[in-house]
């Protein structure tokens, strides 16, 4: 068990310095935001980390963590929001979609007994599957909505053959969710050859027998698989009902020319 | 748009006007890829709201200003209009538009604008429609293209498949025009059969059609 200490901390802090000092060395500009982001992180990390003190006292309920999932799949829609704001009504998307990956993929880890359900399991395995289909939500809500915009030709030229928006829509929903899980699929590719991931590292530099902390590992791959894919497939379907009226027409968007 | 008028259920009915005048749109309501804001659109006497819109879009069909090839094959076009579409009728659908069979292998995305047009418009009429819209099918493609396009148009509305065309070009709407619909700032400010037009006509449209072309 390595306990590196406050002392530790300070020493790796080292490490923060030489970045500084190369930045001022190459005239990068950079040295106060490494300095904040550095200070930053630590600050972050600290608080979250003095609240899974409180809530992984076994005297405190486990809604208490629930209510911090909760909060974590709010604060994911708020980002996906802030980096796909063209989207129309693109929170309430990202709310469904975290909420529905949560249940499916929550539900088979602690309903099937992959892991036991407690303060210790559920904050960071909700943690691991949110914060990590982020990218593929954000992705996938721009990609189809700029597809659906520049293809409108395309996609009225199906319509007006007398296919159903969503026959219409479907080769443009398929190249997005293509687009957007591709990455996702690469890194689970590479895992173990170019890239160890964090949760492995975490555990291993904790002690843990590397056979365990694989196993953990390839357990939050899967999930963090499968959680972008739920989660892109419901933004998906989401934009597609926000971009189509019922009665097959698809509505303009600001910077089209229809 | 505050448009009232009828089109006649047979020959080419020609739209024309300036650009920007609400010609497309006409068009768009006719396809409901619109829906009108206030008034009714009707098609042999049903209001088109009352009517599936998937079933109406195949039995009036449209064609596009520019071509609107499909990812793939001309089969594969072919197969969106009707996914049933065996290789035999491919070719007969191709035919019509006068392309030879060979086309069918070819990828959509590589054919001239002017044979892309056509295969949008062999797909269009694999649905058999019972009217086709024809909207300024002509402004991305050669002189020769054009020619085989009007061509195509005539042939339609002579094979008893009514034709709606828009254009701004006059020329084009005195070749075609069996009946013509003058659209300014939105409203059909004349209708009329094509041959007593230029007589016939109120002093704006006069003017419009002494203009000459007009640019989009």
């Amino acid at each position: 068990m390595s306990d590196i200490g406050w002392a530790g901390v300070a020493i790796s802090g080292l490490l923060v310095l030489v970045a500084v000092a190369l930045s001022l060395w190459r005239q990068l500009g950079l040295e106060r935001t490494i300095a904040w982001a550095a200070v930053r992180a630590a600050g972050q990390l600290l608080a979250v980390g003095g609240l899974l003190t409180v809530l992984l006292d076994p005297d405190v309920s486990i809604l208490w963590s629930w209510l911090w999932v909760v909060a974590m799949v709010v604060f994911a829609a708020f980002t996906v929001r802030r980096r796909a704001s063209e989207v129309p009504q693109v929170f309430t998307l990202a709310l469904a979609a975290f909420g529905v990956a949560s249940f499916v993929i929550l539900g088979v880890l602690f309903g099937l007994g992959v892991f036991e359900l407690e303060p210790r399991t559920l904050i960071p395995l909700a943690g691991l599957m949110i914060g990590n289909s982020m990218t593929a939500t954000v992705l996938v809500a721009r990609r189809l909505y700029d597809e659906l915009r520049d293809k409108r030709d395309e996609v009225e030229a199906r319509l007006a053959l007398g296919q159903p928006s969503t026959e219409a829509a479907r080769p443009y929903v398929r190249s997005a969710l293509r687009t957007a899980l591709t990455p996702q699929i690469e890194t689970t590719k590479a895992v173990g050859l170019v890239i160890l991931p964090g949760a492995m590292t975490g555990l291993i530099l904790a002690g843990v027998d590397p056979v365990d902390a694989v196993m953990v590992q390839i357990a939050v791959m899967y999930v963090v698989l499968g959680s972008a894919a739920i989660t892109s497939t419901v933004v998906s379907l989401g934009v597609q009902r926000r971009l189509f009226t019922r009665d097959h027409r698809l509505l303009p968007t600001p910077s089209s020319n229809g | 748009m505050d448009a009232s008028g009828a089109v006649p259920a047979a020959g080419v009915t020609v739209v024309v006007g300036p650009s920007g005048s609400g010609k497309s749109t006409l068009l768009r309501l006719c396809n409901r890829l619109e829906v009108p804001e206030a008034g009714v659109v009707r098609f042999r006497g049903d209001d088109l709201a009352n009517l599936d819109p998937l079933h109406l879009r195949r039995r009036v069909g449209m064609v596009f200003q520019r071509p609107t090839p499909f990812t793939g094959t001309v089969r594969e076009n072919l197969r969106v209009a009707e996914p049933a579409l065996g290789d035999a009728a491919a070719v007969t659908a191709l035919e019509r538009v006068g392309l030879s069979g060979a086309f069918v292998d070819r990828d959509a995305r590589q054919l001239s604008g002017g044979e892309a047009q056509r295969v949008c418009l062999a797909r269009t009429l694999v649905t058999n429609p019972e009217v086709v819209l024809m909207d300024e099918v002509t402004s991305s493609v050669d002189p020769s293209a054009t020619r085989a396009l009007e061509e195509l148009g005539a042939g339609l509305a002579a094979a008893g498949v009514p034709v709606l065309w828009v254009t701004h070009d006059l020329a084009q709407m005195r070749r075609l025009g069996d009946h013509v619909l003058v659209v300014i700032a939105g409203k059909i400010v004349h209708s009329g059969g094509a041959a007593a037009l230029e007589a016939d006509a109120p002093a704006s449209v006069r003017e419009f059609l002494a203009g000459g072309a007009t640019h989009e």
